[in-house]
């Protein structure tokens, strides 16, 4: 049998699976993880079944938002999340993108207001395969791959 | 509706609203009354056509205005930030009329002010309030906005008015026609949007085989100004005029519009022709302006 890394299991919290390989990271800063108080696992290119390779999050004591959540979607949208309670699965939750972004996205447009006056970025959800999204105030239209984030 | 800063915003019933208060206003059926309001013109970016037709309208409704034009001789200059100039502003005015090249500014200008504020255009982006004269222009010679058909020529790439009007007419079942130097297509997000919508478009070189069908032909310049490289500009600049020889098979109801200025995209014979409309499409102007004052101000 191969010999493979495993990422231990956790006794309670939230497990992020399924997240597209490398992205890990990204994940945790768009989600704002890395608070001293969070105890978390991180796997980076374990191989699966389903996607070849991907990233995994273990997160103890602690719930997710539904905006967090979601946000995830944006940039790994097959992600997928499972509520462990005294290491029982309790829950699978479905991601959605969210229709509306507020903060969070660069806009690529250098002419954007957003770049420019000191006010919040606010995208919307334009495409979900591949996923796209529009700024609200220069109204143009990017991919995910081509934004960039900021925390 | 309390502000007009893009077309997205503006649903069909808004945009059938302000026709026709439009064309009431033209009509005299209706006297909207904007006296003792002020209107603050702020053209960062100057356009010369813009702000005559809205300082007409707005005097026309008996109501005043003060302008500002170009950034040069204002506090801009000074370091100041837009946010900090539209809230001096809102303390004097009752409404925003603005023009900026920065894409999104009309929004934030919105967001950041609680008179209303219409959007005279901003950069690349959107600029409503000329598909609204437009789309009034294309309802008075026609009768209607539905099922028409209509080529739009010229620079269709950076042209905001042709962006702004391909998406307003598509909630009236169109069907569109573009041509275009190789360079200056549609963008792929208008057409993507056309698409989504189930909207007919056809983008096509040779203008002469459509002529027959139009309703309408809607001519953009090509500008100078747009162009990193002369030779670039000069290479595009004459690949579609329009002569009195290209109308000759024209329908009887079809109609030219021109947003102006030209240059030579439609040659001053044309003019003379019972197609020319461009510029009773410039006086449809004052009086879609005076309905969108009279819209956002409350008036009637
Ligand atoms: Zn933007």
């Amino acid at each position: 049998m191969k010999k493979q890394l495993k990422v231990d299991p956790i006794k309670s919290g939230t497990v992020i699976d399924h997240i597209t390989a490398g992205k890990a990271l990204q994940v945790i800063d768009l989600i704002n993880l890395k608070q001293p108080e969070n105890l978390m696992m991180i796997g980076v290119n374990l191989s699966s079944n389903k996607m070849g390779k991907k990233d995994i999050i273990k997160i103890e004591n602690r719930v997710l938002s539904d905006d967090e959540v979601n946000s995830i979607a944006l940039i790994s949208p097959n992600a997928s999340l499972i509520i462990i309670e005294d290491f029982e699965v309790i829950k699978k939750k479905k991601i959605e993108i969210p229709e509306k972004i507020k903060g969070h996205i660069v806009c690529p447009n250098p002419a954007c207001v957003t770049n420019i006056e000191k006010v919040e970025t606010r995208f919307e959800l334009a495409g979900k395969d591949p996923v796209e999204v529009r700024c609200e105030y220069c109204e143009k239209k990017y991919g995910i791959e081509e934004v960039k984030f900021r925390f | 509706m309390k502000n007009l800063i893009s077309m997205r915003d503006v649903s069909k019933e808004d945009i059938l609203e302000l026709l026709d208060l439009a064309a009431k206003i033209e009509n005299k059926e209706v006297h909207p009354d904007l006296s003792g309001k002020l209107g603050a013109l702020l053209f960062f970016e100057p356009s010369t056509r813009t702000h005559f037709s809205f300082d007409t309208a707005i005097k026309k409704l008996g109501g005043q205005s003060f302008s500002m034009s170009g950034t040069s001789s204002t506090s801009v200059k000074k370091g100041e930030t837009l946010a900090d100039t539209l809230m001096t502003i809102s303390q004097y005015a009752d409404f925003i009329v603005m023009r900026h090249k920065i894409e999104g500014a009309a929004r934030f200008a919105a967001e950041t002010v609680d008179i209303p504020v219409i959007n005279a255009g901003d950069g690349t982006n959107q600029h409503p309030t000329q598909a609204m004269l437009d789309l009034y222009s294309i309802k008075k010679t026609q009768g209607t906005l539905e099922n028409l058909t209509i080529a739009m020529i010229g620079d269709l790439r950076l042209g905001r008015t042709v962006h702004s009007l391909a998406q307003a007419l598509s909630e009236f079942n169109p069907t569109f026609y573009f041509a275009s130097p190789r360079h200056l297509q549609m963008p792929q997000y208008i057409k993507d949007e056309l698409t989504a919508k189930g909207v007919r478009f056809e983008e096509v070189e040779d203008i002469h085989p459509i002529m027959p069908h139009l309703d309408i032909m809607y001519v953009t310049r090509i500008q100078k100004e747009r162009f990193a490289v002369l030779e670039d500009y000069e290479k595009v600049k004459d690949a579609y005029i329009v002569t009195p020889e290209l109308l000759e098979e024209v329908k009887e109801n079809f109609k030219l519009l021109h947003p102006l200025p030209r240059v030579n995209e439609i040659t001053t014979e044309v003019d003379k022709t019972p197609y020319a409309y461009y510029f009773q499409q410039a006086k449809n102007g004052v009086f879609m302006r005076q309905a969108i004052i009279t819209k956002l101000m409350n008036l009637i």
